[in-house]
């Protein structure tokens, strides 16, 4: 193959026709009150381990819905299970049990 | 002697303060210039946020219409303003003199074809609210059921270059509700609602937008830019999921604009005649936004309604109602001294 000097990179837009809709499925019947996020940003705002390392559930959540779960599992790596956004999430979700959740259900 | 009032317009807003006006003893004569009354109501189906039969509303209005001398079929075709009363020429040929005069012309929908980036008119799969509307009036369901629906929320508002830079304010409270029964009808779909802000201000708004999370509808941040057809004619549609910072593409069944609202060509034929006062963004200017929103500069000419820009449809029966107060204030101090 003769090298041209240039490669073709990849495209990093979100394709919703690949995203894995059956474990996103999943992870809502075990925890339903993943559906009711409304992306506030609370949680990253509090987020304890976020002022060092880039966290955030809010992230996490949206690139679930978007098919990327390398994406979450980065961004929930950090996350020391505090609780801290459970507090402050103003739609009452159990963000600490919802992070074990989609550990389980990603296998992350 | 009963004092000639008249109405132009046969919406929710002409129907609510003819109804009024008649009950407090005016001679009101109605204009409407459709074949029906009702005027945008007659078309939908069900209202938000308590998904309310419009029909139901509707027949209730016109249950109250006895007294009122309604012409339908029928445009102003001139007005003018004699000493203290209007002479109009109604297009039935009928001639009424009138000492105060209401102006409830509402709004007509954007022509969503305008977008063409959307391909309304272009690609089968992409329709208005009206249209969804119509197809729930009508109970008609497809087949096979559509995998994938997309709401696209502010076509022909927020948006300066499609001439209407205001919120219609109706519209995100409609994606919300239409998606609902989208996903009731077709409890498998993938349902979307493309937004840029959600602004559900009302009450029970909100528990509207909760119901639809509940129920599995994605909300994704990012006005829609493009819409094209796939090999298999479904549509493929490209925004920006803004939360993420990442462009987004997804293939579609149907595609439903949320067309906003616009001042009413009919409105504005009525206005020109009397050099009423129009703001930048195509709606009359009302004597003041604050206490006199049911006045015009004229006197004894007033307006109800989304002629003075977007409006609910509660927001506009408080006007109706409001404009019969302002009305009947208005006669007494300049005709019954």
């Amino acid at each position: 193959m003769i090298d041209f000097g240039f490669s073709v990179s990849p495209s990093s837009r979100i394709n919703l026709d690949n995203a894995d809709k059956e474990k996103f499925a999943r992870l809502a019947i075990a925890e339903p009150d993943v559906l009711k996020c409304m992306a506030c940003g609370s949680c990253t705002a509090s987020c304890t381990a976020g002022a060092f390392e880039d966290t955030s559930l809010r992230r996490a959540i949206l690139s679930l819905q978007n098919g990327l779960s390398d994406d979450a599992s980065k961004l929930l790596s950090h996350c020391m299970l505090c609780g801290k956004c459970t507090m402050v999430c103003p739609r009452g979700i159990n963000t600490r049990h919802l992070i074990l959740s989609i550990q389980k259900i990603y296998s992350l | 002697m009963k004092n000639n009032i008249l109405v132009i317009g046969g919406g929710p807003a002409g129907l609510e303060a003819s109804s009024i006006l008649s009950r407090m003893g005016y001679n009101v004569i109605l204009a409407e210039k459709e074949k029906l009354l009702g005027g945008h109501l007659a078309k939908w189906d069900r209202l938000f946020p308590d998904q309310v039969p419009a029909k139901e509303v509707l027949n209730d209005m016109l249950g109250r219409m006895d007294g009122v001398k309604c012409f339908t079929e029928t445009k102003v075709n001139s007005i003018n303003l004699l000493e203290n009363s209007y002479n109009a020429m109604l297009s039935n040929g009928i001639t009424v003199l009138a000492d105060a005069v209401l102006l409830a012309s509402g709004f007509d929908l954007f022509k969503a074809e305008k977008k063409e980036e959307y391909g309304y008119g272009i690609y089968e799969g992409v329709l208005t609210n009206a249209d969804l509307e119509k197809a729930f009036q009508e109970g008609k369901k497809s087949s096979p059921a559509p995998r994938a629906i997309g709401f696209v929320h502010c076509v022909g508002s927020r948006d300066e270059k499609a001439g209407n830079p205001a919120c219609s304010k109706v519209c995100c409270a409609t994606a919300v509700k239409q998606a609902i029964e989208t996903k009731e009808l077709y409890p498998e779909a993938d349902v979307y609602c493309f937004y840029m802000d959600l602004r559900m201000f009302g009450r029970h708004y909100e528990d509207l937008y909760l119901r639809a999370q509940k129920s599995g509808i994605r909300f994704i941040r990012g006005r829609v830019s493009e819409v094209a057809e796939t090999a298999e004619g479904r549509l493929l549609v490209k925004a920006e999921d803004t939360l993420s910072s990442k462009p987004l593409k997804v293939t579609l069944d149907r595609l439903v604009l949320m067309a906003g609202m616009r001042p009413s060509k009919t409105g504005h034929d009525v206005g020109r005649q009397l050099n009423l006062s129009i703001e930048d963004d195509g709606f009359f200017s009302a004597k003041d936004g604050l206490q006199n929103l049911q006045k015009s500069k004229l006197p004894g000419f007033f307006y109800a309604g989304a002629c003075t820009g977007p409006k609910t449809l509660p927001d506009t029966l408080h006007e109706a109602r409001s404009a019969a107060m302002e009305i009947d204030r208005y006669i007494k101090e300049n005709f019954r001294k």
